[in-house]
């Protein structure tokens, strides 16, 4: 079990987040533990995409806000976040049309981060990818284009894997099949923060849970310690 | 709100009114040019009209209309190579040749547009160009014209204008300014009608202004060929005035795109009034650089890509936004019974 | 054996107008820029050769391996600095200053060079010429000036479709956010391409200075060539641009055999033809 006291290697401190002009996160602090499963869930619009998007440099941020293994990163470019090893699962998978299977994955690890996920480790998390490798990513169904996004983002050998509602729009079949493979990923020393509205994968899949209202943290705390009441209360604000 | 007499929907305000009463008298006083100017300033400002002319009605089709065309060069050419076929070939006073060629170039613009709009965006504009080549070189295609080499206005179709050359002149001069007014009234009315707001519907979104219900097509298309016909008719003044043409002349892609482009960047483009002041700026930069040949050129171009990357509403739309404040206001503003204004 | 020849020199002149084509085809691909200033980029890359073939005294096909670079470097640099920042949803702003760039090459190099056409000489082997059959020979010149451009196409169709550029170039094009997601730099991969574009513009503008005399003012009409090649090909197909290149090169090769005044306005018409009867192109892929 990774232990929470450790030096965080991802810390997020008061954060405001806009987008435009409209603000979409008030103060909000969270952490990350090495190969630790962070999960932040929310109703819609709480803010979860926005602290994501934050992190992943795809929306301004103040420098100080987010830190990373103790280096502040915030309003970093996102390439260059990305070259420092935080992958993002976009929401909707952000799959290349023009791109096969193989090249959707193979553009993951242009960064050439050492670590342990290499095109053949994938194929072996995803067997399936392996038989479609050549296939137009738009060809496949929508849990195996999910596969592919979450193998792309492992292309890069992150330390801290982001990813943006996997669940969405996929039949729950899929969805378990997708979250029987995230042990596999932690086990490899990867950090995971999984923004979900399917709550109950999510915190059966994290060991920390952060419950975000109308951009503020309104609960937090491990999973185990939480009663559904208290999550409940959290997630819809009553 | 309830009772719809208390509430007026105007264009103007106090601003714009008395903007608009200097303009008047502005106009007055250059009516009168031919009675406190020479030779030169009437020929300088006829110019004048004819770039604010030309720059007007670029700027409502790339401003307002979206249809970044770099080929307007040709309806000028096609305007002014029509005024002097009608006049040569037919005979036709060049003063009847002149509406006469705006009217068979719009007419020449609806099957162009049928090929040109089968581009999009940046190859549309380049579309335009091709076609502004094939009239060029059809033109020098003519030997009834003089072919590559053009041809002079022979000066029986002169004399027809009127017996004497300063009453010549100060004619030539008037009909200048009236195009001018004419083509900017007629554009502030055409944007003030439905197809204005429709045209600002497509400018905010063209999947929205599609599904209010506007034919979005058709509107272009209107505005494309309204402004072919007003193209052509001031390039057909403008080599009345020169008395002689040529394709090269005709077709300039310097003289009547480039420059017009620049004046439109540099003035502010999707504003009225930005032609007129990019005009304005535009001749005193050339009486006082024009010496530098190349030079002033390039200068030009440097300081439109300036323009259109550091303030691209250009200077119009500093003054603009600095005093909030319009000559020919195109936005309805809503007058309540305690005299408030809301737009 | 009279029209078997013009369609041959129309075919091998083809092959200079796909290259036009080409460079303007892949920066549209990738940013969906359209360079108003490419032919003006051609003119300059040939009077850059010039002056390298008349300082250094080196053949034009030596010059070509400063040339090509040096383009290259131009691109980088003006896509870095200036083009990068007119990209986004409005039309305008890539058009003009594409377009005020056409003017400020074109004037720049008047002033310098003035408007007297000049020519690079290639020595021997602009005489040389080979016989394909009784009766019917072609200039050395010419021909491997289409085996360069085959080339050329070639060559960039295997950048773009094996290699890791071309993968950068085509995630780019297709989702610019998620791929700095990737850790690829937008405004990097931008320059890359027009690094690219412009180091094919070299080659072109090198064949375009030995093959005829040119001027400063030639450029608009090497755009539009290359244009009217992208368009009659179809959108986003290499092999296509490739393919219009030829169709250009052979309606012109007709139409100036027919009457010399003709030649132009031939590859015009069959450029309208196209658009009027298949808008598409004739070999369209939507994406490259």
């Amino acid at each position: 079990m990774p232990d929470p006291s450790a030096a965080p290697l991802l810390a997020v401190r008061g954060l405001d987040a806009f987008y435009g002009d409209i603000q979409a996160l008030f103060g909000v602090s969270m952490q990350v533990a090495p190969g630790e499963a962070v999960a932040v869930i929310g109703a819609n619009g709480a803010g979860k995409s926005a602290l994501l998007k934050s992190i992943a440099g795809l929306l301004r941020a103040p420098r100080d806000a987010i830190v990373c293994e103790g280096e502040p990163i915030g309003g970093m470019a996102a390439f260059a976040v990305a070259a420092r090893g935080i992958a993002l699962v976009p929401e909707g998978r952000g799959l290349f049309p023009s791109l096969s299977v193989e090249e959707n994955l193979m553009i993951g690890g242009q960064l050439k981060r050492a670590g342990p996920w290499s095109l053949q480790r994938v194929f072996e998390l995803f067997p399936v990818l392996a038989e479609r490798r050549n296939l137009p990513s738009t060809a496949l169904s929508g849990g195996q284009q999910q596969m592919v996004a979450l193998g792309r983002a492992l292309m890069a050998n992150p330390k801290l894997l982001l990813c943006d509602e996997i669940s969405l729009g996929l039949a729950p079949i899929v969805v378990r099949d997708i979250y029987a493979r995230l042990p596999a990923i932690l086990a490899q020393g990867t950090s995971i923060i999984l923004v979900e509205q399917d709550i109950v994968q999510a915190l059966k899949a994290a060991q920390r849970v952060y419950c975000l209202q109308e951009g503020r943290v309104a609960l937090e705390g491990a999973t185990k310690a939480l009663t559904r009441e208290q999550i409940a209360a959290a997630y819809f604000g009553v | 709100m309830s009772d719809s007499k208390r509430v007026r929907v105007v264009f103007e305000s106090r601003a714009s009114r008395i903007a608009l009463v200097l303009f008047a008298l502005g106009v007055i006083a250059l009516a009168a040019a031919p009675y406190w100017g020479g030779r030169d300033d009437l020929q300088l400002l006829a110019e004048i009209y004819a770039y604010a002319a030309l720059a007007s009605l670029w700027n409502l089709l790339a401003g307002y209309a979206g249809l970044v065309s770099v080929g307007q060069q040709a309806y000028v050419g096609l305007g002014a190579y029509l005024l002097f076929a009608l006049a040569i070939l037919l005979g036709l006073s060049p003063l009847w040749a002149l509406p006469l060629a705006g009217i068979i170039s719009g007419l020449v613009a609806m099957p162009v547009a049928g090929l040109v709009f089968r581009l999009r965006g940046h190859y549309f504009a380049i579309g335009t160009w091709i076609v502004a080549e094939v009239f060029r070189l059809a033109a020098s295609q003519v030997s009834l014209l003089g072919g590559g080499s053009g041809t002079s206005l022979p000066a029986s179709m002169i004399i027809a204008i009127a017996p004497s050359r300063a009453l010549r002149d100060a004619v030539e001069y008037w009909v200048a300014l009236a195009l001018a007014l004419t083509i900017l009234v007629a554009i502030v009315l055409l944007l003030r009608s439905r197809y204005g707001l429709a045209l600002k519907a497509i400018r905010d979104s063209e999947v929205a202004a599609r599904c209010s219900g506007i034919d979005v097509m058709r509107t272009k298309v209107l505005v494309y060929i309204v402004t072919a016909c007003g193209t052509a008719m001031v390039g057909a003044l403008i080599f009345l005035q020169r008395l002689r043409i040529s394709p090269d002349a005709a077709f300039s892609v310097n003289d009547w795109t480039a420059f017009v482009i620049f004046i439109t960047v540099i003035g502010g483009i999707g504003r009225i009034e930005g032609p007129i002041i990019g005009t304005i700026i535009f001749f005193v930069l050339r009486q006082t650089l024009a010496d530098l040949g190349t030079l002033y050129l390039m200068m030009l171009g440097l300081v439109a890509i300036a323009v259109m990357l550091t303030a691209p509403k250009g200077v119009w739309g500093l003054i603009a936004e600095r005093f909030g404040f319009s000559v020919f206001p195109l936005e309805r503003r809503v007058i309540l019974d305690d005299g408030t204004a809301r737009k | 054996m009279d029209w078997i020849n013009v369609i041959i020199q129309g075919v091998l002149v083809g092959g200079l107008y796909a290259m036009f084509a080409a460079g303007l085809s892949l920066i549209f691909g990738v940013m969906r820029l359209v360079n108003i200033a490419h032919g003006d980029l051609i003119v300059l890359a040939a009077y850059l050769a010039l002056v390298i073939t008349q300082t250094l005294g080196i053949g034009p096909l030596t010059a070509l391996l400063i040339v090509v670079p040096a383009m290259a470097l131009i691109g980088y640099l003006l896509q870095r600095i200036l083009l990068n920042r007119t990209l986004g949803d409005d039309l305008l702003p890539p058009l003009l200053v594409t377009f005020g760039l056409s003017v400020i090459i074109q004037n720049g190099l008047l002033t310098v060079f003035t408007a007297d056409s000049v020519k690079l000489q290639a020595g021997a082997i602009e005489v040389d010429t080979v016989r394909l059959a009784e009766g019917i020979y072609v200039g050395v010149l010419p021909l491997l000036q289409f085996a360069v451009a085959v080339a050329v196409i070639g060559g960039l169709q295997f950048v773009f479709y094996r290699t890791a550029l071309g993968r950068a170039f085509r995630a780019t094009a297709d989702d610019p956010a998620v791929a700095q997601l990737m850790g690829l730099d937008n405004r990097h991969v931008f320059a890359l391409a027009m690094a690219l574009s412009l180091a094919v513009v070299a080659i072109a503008g090198v064949f375009l200075a030995v093959r005829a005399n040119f001027d400063p003012s030639q450029g608009p009409a090497r755009l539009i060539f290359g244009f009217e090649a992208v368009i009659v090909g179809g959108l986003g197909s290499l092999w296509g641009t490739l393919a219009g290149g030829l169709i250009l090169g052979v309606a012109q090769a007709i139409g100036a055999h027919l009457n010399p005044g003709w030649q132009i306005l031939a590859g015009h018409i069959a450029f309208l033809i196209v658009l009027a009867v298949r808008p598409q192109g004739l070999f369209p892929k939507v994406r490259m």
